[in-house]
Order: structure tokens, then C-alpha cells, then sequence
């Protein structure tokens, strides 16, 4: 049966007006919207835009954190048959002028005076923006500019426009079609501007129906939203399979109050990227390493038990007793706890996705108990291409081809995408949506890949990244990054060597991490700076470096990529100064031009060098920051894949 | 875009001298403070800022002058009348218990405006439980105000330095009064946090319409956000107006920068 978002929304309303739909923390306390409210809430603010002239086909940017009524404003531009249009809300000005201009947008709904501020200053270079509604008043009283409304007084502009046409939101969410589009996503872009994509009600209803079915998601089950609404991600499953499925989200107090709402919570269903569950794993081990040593012998000792048999327990296959019984024990002492102080202890599912995750990082998880499984899929596909399934995870594939997915792999290696999740078409860009889809309905996703003989999609890297060392060995950049990533003390890699003679590297330490470490060595430090350029930081960072090449050596056809020269970054690698996208995936090429000098010296074989560089703040002021750089060669070890 | 015009005087201060022994902390000092005001208090270190704030707090006792609190006038004021009548403050130096939560410390602030007494409140008997939630929900929305709603149960000794001002003004903010007396709120703090703690000021003054009495030494926050400038230079009044006519003042330029003579 096929259907649309608002019309599922005014179906758990009349079938369970009472239960749950949203949750968000405000003053201390869990406020909640029944389905009721939920959809009262929809139909006011629908009427109360239409009021404004909203009209079928206008688009509705979406800008601020998660919360209920942004989440709601999602359906109520889709009920006025007008399309939403988030946007990432740390985003600067500038960025926010291109879609705003690119969508042509008249009307915003934004989250608080933040995001009103930037809004009002881009009013002068980006006319169309006529009305902007903010969510929460606090600082905005005093501002009388035209357009300039409070959510209280939409509401108030819905209840006279509804008394002046009952009928008007049931006649507009009827003539609603499952084919309309029902989201314009931008992408985040590792390369180029961002580009919008148009997804229909059907597709990521369809999309989000695969996954409920996968996992038997039911209108019990909790998550918690706290990823960017701009993100595919959190659309699919706050907004999609929330409505397909019923269950209840819950937002967050802030930022900041995340891990502790999660506990509070204790979602049965989670969504999280890999940074996430990575920097979860760092704060343990920063805990674990202060812990008092009959705890931390504990924890090693349970955590070994769990290495050498938790996952396979989980996917039950077949165990020793007397691993299953220390298992059990581990459960009791080490595994339970942990997972209740993650927040973890109710979750039937995890899943990750939006970059690769390191295979050991993805079994420790495992391996406690936790069963965080991966998803495959990017904007243009509703993040919904393959889904591993219970019982058949394998650590290094992203699993096999969701409910209603084709996938395929062309000559070039690249992977081929064609069923019910792939994108209608990137707005206003013929050209671009030409460039992703062939004849046959197939998109092209630019990730290379192969599928192996059970049916599962392994992940390499991007293809356009994918390059060859003069040698002509395979050089997979990401792939020796996420390597590097795993480390704790790591946070962020960047790898060169397309066309060269060897590998070389910048990195980026992990200022938590890594500053608590130096706390324990009492090994004084100024700052990031300082830190990063430290003798026993480099000589640590050089450990980690050669452990990764002893990784590679060992992996057929990988060897020849090992890291034969590094350097740490001085500064963090930030999307405010471009060098990553939002998602926080890095931008090859920009890294490339902005640190040339860093790379001509890598390659140089000198041993430092000095760089002075721009960093952006979020104000849009800037600042300069420099230091000399000390350059590192790390051991290369035999390949043993050919020895053997 | 002040949204609560000024009102009338609230406060009046008028030749006010205070000694200890031989030293002389103030000299003939007079000024006013009118409703919804924000009103600095400026000066070179020992000009007699915090003393003047511990006259109008009722820590110290001047001996002269008179001090004028919405048509009443006293000779000498004690703390709790002080804070009875509706002024609150924060300390230069911090005065929290710091083994405490954020929240408790908070909560603290309400002391005055709770009515039931120790044992009701012990045994959670009578009206008490239901006065609790009252209170609760006040130091909440005070939580959320100044965004500190992920150190609600952290013991405030944990906290850095700038989130500790922040408790502090929070705790002054939960007697709901009148008029705020902040000593130094930005001092020690880097620019964020001196940004931070400026857009708050301002926005307590907004929201609420609190009078806003500030001492601060870093001339640039107290221009940018003050209606009128007191300025004081060993114990006496050396300036007296908007920030403008205060930057153009000869004897402050002097004060602030030295002068030959």
C-alpha cells in the first residue's frame, strides 16, 4: 500500500492518541507528545504557514538541533504538499546562503536566535527569504523584523485560518501523492558545491519499511535523535521509520547532556556514525586507564574472554562451555556494567554507517553484548542500499542487499545501486542527475567494491580516491585512515600517495585522549599546539603508525602501501576551515592545495617544517596559527603474504 | 532596542564615607540607579568598587551617607533586609559550596522564599513536598537559562572557573530580585566566556527587567553593555554618565592611563 508521510502521521493519531511519539527533555523533566498532539500540533502550524501563503511546491528550510517541532515542521510542509529542507545547523553563513538561494527558499523554520541571527544577515544578499518562524523565544523578544514570527503566533495564525476553512488540511494532505517529493537533502560534498537531492514519500517509506521489517521494529521501541536532521541518517530514522514504524524518539536537553539522556533513556533501537562508538570506546579506556588496578585487571582479563568469544556467542555459533561460562561471568562483572554506563543496556539493535568502521572496533562492541550491525547507503539512496541481517554479520562487509535492492558491481569496480531507495533526481540539476544514472535505472555511487560469494558487499573505497603507487600497487586511502582511526590517541588521518613512490601521512591526535595520557605521564603541555609537537606524543604516534604497517604487511596486495613517512598536524582538522565535510569526512584535494608545503616536505625527506595557517571561527572571524612541524619515518616490516 | 524603557530611581546612594582606621575606602560618593538599568561601577584596582557594592549589600556599614531602596532610606542596611527587600549578588572570588551540585547550589538561592520549615522539609510532610516542586521548577528554568544543563548533578568544585560564575549568578538569579549586584562576573575569564557572561547579563536585564548593578575592570565589556558608568579613583567619584561622556573624561583618561605632571 503506498502512502505518505502526513497520512501516517494522522494514522497512528487515530489509532493510538495516546502513546508516545516524541519525547524531549526540557527543565529536568521527559515532556511528551502523544501521537495526538503530535498531529494537532502538525495540522495548527500547517494551517498557520498556509496562512502565510505557503503554498503546494514552495520549499520549507529546516534549521536548528533536534527538537519535537522541527521534527514536526518536516510533515508540516509535506502536508501543505511543499517539500522540507534541512540544513545543518552549525553551518556558517555562507553555506546556508547556497541552499537558501539554490531552493529558493521563502519561508524558514529555525530553532533559536542562533539561527535567526545568521538568518536575518543573509536576508540582505538572499531576498526571496521572506518569513522566518523560530521555535524558541529566548533572546528574540526585542527583535521586530518583518517576517519575524514565534511559534506561539503561528499556532495562533493556524486556529484562525482553521475556523475560516475546516476542511483545508484534510483536502491538502489527501491530494498529497506517495510520488511527490517528500525531502530535498543537500549533500555535504567532499568535493564542489552541495547538491540536492530530491527523494519521494514512496521511496523512503519503502526504504524505511525494509528496515523495520529487517529488525521488527515496533511502536515500543525507543531511540534517541541527537544526529543532524540535514543528515540522511537521522531522516531515515527519525522521521521515516519513526512514522512506518510508531515508535517514540526522544530529544536530547543539548549537545552537551547526550550520554547522560541516553542513559536515562535507554533506547532499544540506535543510530550512531563510527566517530561516535569510537569516541564511546575512548572515554572507556580514558576511565578504565585511571581506574584502580584491581579494576583495570578486570577489565582486561573479562575483555580478552569477550575478545575471543563474545561475537560469536552473539551470532550464535558454537562456543566452549568453559568460555561460555566465563562469558557469562564477564556478563555479570564487566559487560553488563559497561554497557549500562553507556547507555546500551536496553538496545535489541545498533547500527552504524556513513563512513567505514574499523573491524576491531566494530567487534569490541560486539563482543560486549551490543548488537551494532552495519548499513550501507549514501543521500541519493536513503542510506538504504545493504543492511547486514541478525546471525549473518561479517566484521568486514557492510551485508547484503536490502529488501527491494539491487546491487551490482561495473568493470571499473564501482558499486551499482537500482530498487525502491534510489533518488527521483538532484534539484534543478539535469546534468548531475545525468552523470549518476544510466540507462538501466542504476545509480552509480563513486564507492569501489566487490561482492563475495555469499552475496555480501565489501566496501574498499571511494573509487575516485582509489589510486596506484608508481609501483602500480593499490592505494586505498581510507582504508589504511580507518586503520590509523582505530587508535584511540588517533582522530583523524590523512593519507598520500597516488602517483608517488610511497606512503606518507598527516595525523591528528586526539586532544582527550591523548591529553589525558600526558596527564598520567606528567608531561606538561600548553594547548593543542604544544601538545601535538611533543617528543613522547610523536614517539607514541610513531608506535601506533608501525602497528598499522605490521597490519598491512600481513594483507595480500596491501603491503606495498605501508606508511613510510608522517607528520602530526598542529591544528584539528575542522569543517569550519573546509578540511572536513559536516559529516566530518575529509576533503582529500583541499587538504592536498592548503598543505602543500607539508606534503613537498614529506616527500622531500626533510625532517621539519614550518607552516603558518588560517583557522575560521564559528563567528566568522579568523585567526592564524603556526608552528614547526617534525617529520617521522616509520618502520616498514616484510610482506608476509608473500613469504607465504 | 532596550525593550523596558528606564524607570524611576531605584536605588540612591548619597554621600557615602567609609574608613577602616586611617584608610579611607570611600569619600563622599553619591549616585543613583534607575529600573531596568544596566550601571557600572568603574576604577583602577583599590578604587573602592567592592566596597561600595558591600555598603549598598549591607557588609559593610558607612560612616556617612544615606542609601535609598525604592523610597525607603536607611542609615545602615544588614544582609538579609538587604536581601529581603530584593537585591541579590554575586562574589568576586566565587562563595559556593563547592562538595555540592550545581543544582543544590542553585536551589540554595531560594532559601528566603521557602516557607516550610526544617523538620516538615526532613519528613517531606505538609505542603513541603509540593513547595519543592515550586522551587525546582524555578531553578530549572534558571538551568536553562544559562545553559548548564549537562553539570546539573556535577559538584560545582568540579566545574572550571567561568562555569562556576555561572553557578554563581544562577544561584543570585533564583531569588528572583530586582536588583543584581555582580562583582567582577568577568574576571579571570577568557573572551568566550567574557562573551558568554556579557550576553547573559543582558539577557537577565531583558527577559526580566532586573536592574543590573556591575563592577568590572575591563573597560571594554563594562562599555559595551552598560547604560551609565559610575567611575571611582581612591575612593572617590571621579566620573559620573553614559559610556561616551565617561571614555571622554579627562580625569578617568587619566585615572586609566596615567598622566604627567
Amino acid at each position: 500500500m503506498q502512502t505518505t508521510f502526513p497520512r501516517l502521521l494522522l494514522k497512528h493519531a487515530a489509532e493510538r492518541p495516546q502513546a508516545p511519539a516524541l519525547r524531549e527533555k526540557e527543565y529536568g523533566i521527559w515532556q511528551t507528545w502523544s501521537w495526538e498532539r503530535a498531529a494537532e500540533d502538525v495540522r495548527l502550524m500547517s494551517c498557520g504557514l498556509a496562512a502565510l501563503g505557503f503554498e503546494p511546491g514552495h520549499n520549507l528550510a529546516i534549521i536548528g538541533d533536534n527538537r519535537p517541532h522541527l521534527y514536526l515542521a518536516f510533515l508540516v510542509a509535506q502536508s501543505l504538499r511543499g517539500v522540507p529542507v534541512p540544513m545543518y545547523q552549525d553551518a556558517v553563513a555562507s553555506e546556508m546562503a547556497f541552499v537558501l538561494e539554490d531552493a529558493e527558499v521563502q519561508f524558514v523554520f529555525a530553532e533559536n536566535q542562533e539561527q535567526v541571527d545568521k538568518l536575518l544577515e543573509l536576508r540582505e544578499t538572499v531576498p526571496s527569504l521572506r518569513h522566518i518562524i523560530y521555535d524558541d523565544p529566548r533572546g528574540l523578544r526585542n527583535y521586530k523584523h518583518e517576517g519575524l514570527i514565534s511559534i506561539e503566533q503561528l499556532f495562533e495564525l493556524g486556529r484562525e485560518y482553521e475556523r475560516a476553512h475546516p476542511a483545508f488540511y484534510k483536502d491538502s494532505v489527501e491530494q498529497g501523492q506517495p510520488s511527490d517529493v517528500s525531502v530535498i537533502l543537500y549533500t555535504s560534498g567532499t568535493t564542489g558545491r552541495p547538491k540536492g537531492v530530491c527523494q519521494t514519500h514512496a521511496s523512503f517509506i519503502n526504504s524505511a519499511r525494509g528496515g523495520v521489517e529487517v529488525d521488527g521494529l515496533n511502536p515500543d521501541d525507543n531511540i534517541i535523535s541527537y544526529l543532524p536532521p540535514a543528515w540522511v541518517g537521522d531522516h531515515l530514522f527519525s522521521i521515516a521509520q519513526w512514522l512506518v514504524a510508531g515508535f517514540t524518539i526522544n530529544c536530547p536537553e543539548s549537545a552537551a547532556t547526550v550520554s547522560i539522556d541516553l542513559r536515562e533513556i535507554g533506547p532499544s533501537y540506535y543510530f550512531a556514525p563510527p566517530r561516535v562508538f569510537e569516541s564511546m570506546l575512548t572515554s572507556v579506556s580514558i576511565r578504565m586507564e585511571d581506574a584502580a588496578a584491581p579494576k583495570r585487571w578486570l577489565y582486561q582479563k573479562f575483555m580478552a574472554v569477550a575478545r575471543r568469544c563474545g561475537a560469536e556467542i552473539l551470532d550464535g555459533h558454537q562456543v566452549p562451555l568453559t568460555d561460555r561460562l566465563l562469558y557469562a561471568l564477564g556478563n555479570v562483572l564487566v559487560y553488563g556494567p559497561l554497557r549500562n554506563v553507556l547507555g546500551l543496556s536496553r538496545i535489541r539493535v545498533a547500527y552504524t554507517a556513513g563512513a567505514a568502521i574499523g573491524p576491531d572496533l566494530f567487534r569490541f562492541y560486539r563482543s560486549i553484548g551490543i548488537n551494532l550491525k552495519q548499513l550501507y547507503g549514501q543521500t541519493e539512496t536513503c542510506a538504504y542500499v545493504c543492511i547486514q541481517k541478525n546471525g549473518r554479520v561479517k566484521l568486514n562487509s557492510v551485508g547484503e542487499a536490502a529488501p527491494g535492492i539491487e546491487i551490482k558491481i561495473a568493470d571499473n569496480g564501482e558499486v551499482l545501486v537500482r530498487g525502491v531507495s534510489v533518488l527521483k533526481e538532484y534539484y534543478k540539476r539535469p546534468d548531475a542527475t545525468a552523470e549518476v544514472m544510466d540507462a538501466e535505472g542504476y545509480f552509480h555511487t563513486g564507492d569501489a567494491g566487490l561482492i563475495d560469494h555469499d552475496g555480501h558487499l565489501h566496501i574498499i573505497d571511494r573509487a575516485k580516491d582509489v589510486g596506484k603507487l608508481a609501483s602500480g600497487a593499490m592505494f586505498a586511502p581510507n582504508y589504511i585512515e580507518n586503520k590509523l582511526k582505530f587508535f584511540p590517541q588517533i582522530k583523524e588521518a590523512v593519507c598520500f600517495g597516488d602517483g608517488r613512490d610511497q606512503v606518507c601521512a598527516f595525523i591528528n591526535i586526539d586532544f582527550d585522549a591523548v591529553g589525558n595520557w600526558a596527564e598520567r605521564q606528567a608531561l606538561p603541555y600548553g594547548g593543542y599546539v604544544d601538545l601535538a609537537a611533543k617528543q613522547q606524543v610523536l614517539d607514541m604516534v610513531t608506535e601506533c603508525v608501525q602497528k598499522v604497517n605490521a597490519d598491512l604487511a600481513a594483507e595480500e596486495g596491501m603491503s606495498d602501501t605501508q606508511i613510510a613517512r608522517f607528520l602530526v598536524l598542529h591544528k584539528e582538522l575542522d569543517p569550519d576551515d573546509d578540511e572536513l565535510t559536516r559529516t566530518r569526512k575529509v576533503r582529500r584535494g583541499f587538504i592536498a592545495d592548503k598543505y602543500a608545503v607539508l606534503i613537498e616536505a614529506l616527500y622531500s625527506g626533510r625532517s621539519e617544517q614550518f607552516i603558518e595557517t588560517q583557522v575560521k571561527f564559528e563567528d566568522g572571524r579568523t585567526g592564524v596559527v603556526s608552528a614547526t612541524l617534525q617529520i617521522r619515518d616509520a618502520k616498514r616490516y616484510p610482506s608476509v603474504a608473500k613469504a607465504a | 532596542m532596550k525593550q523596558r524603557p528606564l524607570g524611576d530611581v531605584i536605588l540612591d546612594v548619597q554621600n557615602i564615607s567609609l574608613s577602616f582606621g586611617g584608610v579611607k575606602a570611600l569619600t563622599d560618593i553619591s549616585f543613583n540607579v534607575r529600573e531596568h538599568e544596566i550601571r557600572a561601577i568603574i576604577g583602577p584596582n583599590g578604587a573602592g568598587k567592592s566596597s561600595m557594592l558591600n555598603c549598598i549589600n549591607g557588609v559593610y556599614t558607612p560612616q556617612h551617607g544615606t542609601i535609598t531602596f525604592r523610597g525607603q532610606t536607611f542609615h545602615h542596611m544588614n544582609s538579609r533586609q538587604v536581601a529581603e527587600m530584593g537585591v541579590a549578588r554575586t562574589f568576586q572570588n566565587l562563595a559556593l559550596f563547592k562538595g555540592m551540585s550545581v543544582l543544590d547550589n542553585i536551589m540554595s538561592g531560594r532559601n528566603l522564599k521557602i516557607r516550610s520549615n526544617l523538620l516538615m522539609q526532613a519528613l517531606r510532610i505538609g505542603p513541603a513536598e509540593q513547595e519543592e516542586i515550586r522551587h525546582r521548577e524555578q531553578v530549572e528554568r534558571i538551568i536553562d537559562f544559562l545553559e548548564i544543563q549537562a553539570h546539573r548533578k556535577t559538584p560545582v568544585g568540579q566545574l572550571p572557573y567561568g562555569l562556576q560564575k555561572r553557578v554563581d549568578l544562577g544561584r543570585a538569579l533564583a531569588m528572583e530580585p530586582q536588583v543584581l549586584l555582580l562583582d567582577e562576573p568577568m574576571a579571570g575569564m577568557n573572551v568566550e566566556e567574557k562573551q558568554d557572561m556579557c550576553r547573559f547579563v543582558l539577557d537577565i536585564n531583558d527577559e526580566f527587567g532586573t536592574t543590573v548593578v556591575l563592577i568590572e575592570h575591563d573597560m571594554g565589556v563594562v562599555m559595551d553593555i552598560s547604560d551609565r558608568v559610575v567611575v571611582l579613583d581612591y575612593g572617590k567619584k571621579i566620573g559620573d554618565g553614559t559610556p561616551d561622556e565617561v571614555r571622554n573624561n579627562p580625569e578617568v583618561i587619566s585615572a586609566y592611563l596615567g598622566t604627567s605632571h
